[in-house]
């Protein structure tokens, strides 16, 4: 996809002149770039479907849609070895804890994808009782991907939305993703999950 | 219906009856257990299916209304109201002895009623925390989110539960239990598992290899459908049900159409009608399509996963072109469907149909006829007959164990009455019989579309109703077969444009019921099979 096509890109222009900004080393902006590179083009996505999005994003894995073409095809079952995880449905109270210790349990670099109306703001089910509005309650999102489900097509925007973010950051120094995650942990207190 | 009258006052004189729909019972809780004997075991009455239960707060009075099917007696349908007045603590008697199926779905009225069972051995929360507070399908609830904030973190003593039994004398005990002796060994799988087909956990207690209980543990994708749909409009509360059991999506939602209809007094136009039918079968072949490709992806055959795949995309395709989204279609509107065929749709349906033969064989070639796959298939999850009838396990899973429970074949509604289809059965009980039956239903689903494609009637596509909908003060239950099961939609009203009740009675519930019983004895690799061929949704469970 060419880069015109995406018509809302300002805050990866942002992450950009920040970037230009604040200045990098020469040996060190070329690793970050071989490492983003790496990075960005083996997206391992850590299967967390609890509804209807997770149906679609089998017909992603499956032969008409493809997502091996981008590397994200190698689907993990645990965390461990996952790179992002894909939120993809409603969140109850009952799985918030669950979904917060999957996250910790991720190795860095690590990235959130919203996925669905659900993930994104409690979609349809946003008054209910016991469901949690939007999963940016108790994790950090990355990516937000609306729709319900979003099409196939939705899905491939917003994982190349999230390779084209991973290009920009700095794996080294400068503006660390770690200490906004402690920033969004540290607005978050009160929901951190005990970790044993 | 009026003999049914006789015997029922006759073993129950303290019984009243209100008619309606059906026939309705009214039975004061000190002769329920009693006459839910009578029921059960009198040949006269032989109510031997209990199809649905659900509770119901009607301000004055807590209580919940049974919905009993017979299968000697033509499917039919009776309904029984039991009602206690005590807010605080009420108490009704269980029926779980006698029908399995209520062992769940009354955990399920106590979680949003706080109606406690006696005499049932299992009386802890379902689908909520066991810290939550308050029963959230009461009137009076207190919907404070600081009440029940977002938990941070695991429940606690998950172990414990508890049971009111009453002795000879009528005094009633609670009698605190643990669901795990403590010398056995327990595995935790789920609720994050690719091989549970959504979010389900199951607690299992093993020896070595070989499963002794499995502890259903619900409610990770427990919404609260019900109690949303009391707050909204009869036209707002339709697309919940594409996003309960996503792959019934046309199913269920013919369902609510029809018994809104039904209570309206409206019919669809016989277009409509026949688009709705053509749609449904559609969607079981798609639904069918994808159990196939999950079951042999859990068997590790990946392929085949591919090859279902394949044919689904151009089902999907179909969907899209007419009701413009792949999923979640939102097609059925009440009084008809929201809007006319594409131009293509004739055209690319008789494209499938002359596609599906070639494409069953292929499956049939690549993984039915497989050693490895009959091996892990056969003889393992029985469920025999008896049992099936006894946790309500309809659909293709009950099918599987050779009983005729095809809701299109004994309450026929919409067209089906007028095409010729067969019912498929198999007397395998096993995960393997399941199997066959989803695999030899898309061939009569095929059937079934080729009567109708080529005599689609000119005509309305939606029935002239009211802009605001009112019910009339009543009850109605309705019941379809979606791609599962036999799925029921119960709607009681007090004559204003919302609800007053709603119920879903989802097929998933009671498959995922007898989990415990089918895999008892096999190897925890198996359990993953079970699963696969009795082919849950979780959402349809959790709702």
């Amino acid at each position: 996809m060419k880069r015109e096509d995406f018509k809302d890109n300002e805050y990866i222009d942002k992450l950009v002149e920040e970037l230009n900004a604040t200045g990098a080393n020469v040996a060190v902006g070329k690793l970050d770039q071989l490492i983003n590179w790496g990075i960005s083009n083996s997206l391992w996505p850590l299967c967390f479907g609890t509804s209807c999005c997770a149906i679609e994003f089998m017909s992603l894995g499956a032969a008409r849609y493809d997502m091996a073409r981008f590397g994200f095809e190698v689907a993990r079952n645990s965390p461990r070895q996952a790179d992002y995880i894909m939120v993809q449905g409603t969140i109850v109270h009952r799985m918030a804890p669950a979904v917060r210790r999957l996250y910790e349990q991720l190795a860095e670099p690590k990235y959130v994808i919203a996925c669905g109306g659900c993930a994104v703001s409690g979609g349809p089910f946003k008054n209910s009782y016991c469901v949690v509005p939007g999963v940016d309650q108790i994790l950090p999102v990355d990516v937000y991907i609306p729709g319900c489900p979003p099409r196939p097509e939705a899905f491939f925007y917003g994982l190349m939305q999230l390779q084209r973010k991973i290009k920009v950051q700095k794996f080294f120094g400068g503006v660390n993703r770690k200490e906004k995650i402690e920033e969004f942990f540290k607005a978050h207190p009160e929901e951190r999950g005990q970790i044993d | 219906m009026s003999d049914i009258k006789e015997v029922i006052s006759r073993v129950c004189p303290d019984a009243t009856f209100e008619e309606g729909e059906c026939l309705t019972v009214n039975v004061p809780d000190k002769s329920w257990a009693a006459f839910a004997r009578e029921l059960k075991e009198n040949r006269e009455l032989d109510f031997d299916v209990l199809s649905a239960v659900v509770g119901m707060d009607w301000k004055e009075s807590l209580g919940v209304i049974y919905y009993f099917t017979s299968t000697s007696h033509n499917w039919d349908v009776l309904a029984v109201k039991v009602a206690v007045a005590d807010r605080e603590n009420p108490m009704i008697h269980s029926v779980s002895n006698l029908w399995k199926v209520a062992l769940f779905q009354e955990r399920e009225v106590y979680d949003f009623y706080g109606i406690k069972f006696i005499n049932h051995p299992d009386m802890r929360r379902f689908f909520l925390r066991n810290d939550w507070k308050g029963f959230p399908l009461r009137k009076d609830y207190d919907a404070n989110p600081e009440l029940n904030p977002i938990p941070a973190d695991d429940e606690q003593n998950e172990d414990d539960t508890v049971s009111y039994v009453e002795d000879e004398k009528g005094n009633i005990k609670k009698v605190p239990g643990k669901v795990f002796a403590p010398e056995e060994y327990v595995v935790n799988i789920g609720p994050q598992h690719p091989s549970t087909h959504g979010v389900m956990r199951f607690r299992v207690a093993v020896d070595g290899e070989i499963v002794n209980k499995v502890d259903v543990v619900s409610g990770y994708i427990h919404r609260g459908i019900e109690k949303l749909c009391e707050g909204l409009g009869y036209p707002q509360i339709l697309h919940f049900t594409d996003r309960m059991d996503y792959m019934s999506a046309m199913q269920n939602r013919h369902c609510l159409c029809l018994c809104i209809e039904k209570a309206l007094g409206v019919e669809a136009p016989r277009r409509a009608q026949v688009i709705r039918v053509i749609m449904d079968e559609l969607m079981r072949i798609s639904s069918h399509l994808l159990s196939f490709g999950c079951t042999a992806m859990d068997l590790g055959a990946t392929t085949a996963f591919f090859y279902g795949f394949r044919e689904r995309e151009m089902v999907l395709d179909i969907f899209e072109k007419t009701c413009g989204a792949r999923m979640s279609m939102n097609y059925n509107v009440i009084g008809g469907v929201i809007a006319d065929i594409h131009p293509d749709f004739v055209k690319d349906v008789k494209e499938l149909l002359r596609i599906m033969p070639g494409a069953l064989k292929e499956y049939h070639t690549v993984f039915s006829g497989n050693l490895i796959a009959k091996n892990r298939l056969k003889e393992v999850g029985m469920l025999s007959k008896e049992e099936a009838i006894n946790y309500c396990i309809t659909g293709p899973s009950g099918r599987g164990s050779n009983w005729s429970c095809d809701c299109r074949k004994k309450h026929p509604y919409a067209v089906y009455s007028e095409v010729q289809f067969e019912e498929i059965l198999e007397d395998g009980c096993d995960s393997y019989a399941r199997y066959m039956v989803r695999m030899r239903e898309i061939e009569q689903s095929c059937k079934i579309i080729e009567q109708l494609i080529d005599k689609i009637p000119e005509g309305d596509i939606r029935a002239q109703v009211p802009k605001i909908i009112k019910l009339p003060a009543g009850r109605w239950y309705q019941q379809v077969e979606a791609s599962r099961g036999t799925f029921g939609v119960y709607i009681e009203s007090d004559g204003s444009k919302n609800p007053y009740r709603v119920h879903f009675q989802s097929p998933c519930f009671n498959l995922v019921g007898v989990m415990d019983l089918t895999c008892k004895g096999n190897m925890i690799a198996d359990l993953i099979t079970i699963g696969a061929a009795l082919d849950f949704v979780i959402p349809d469970i959790d709702r």
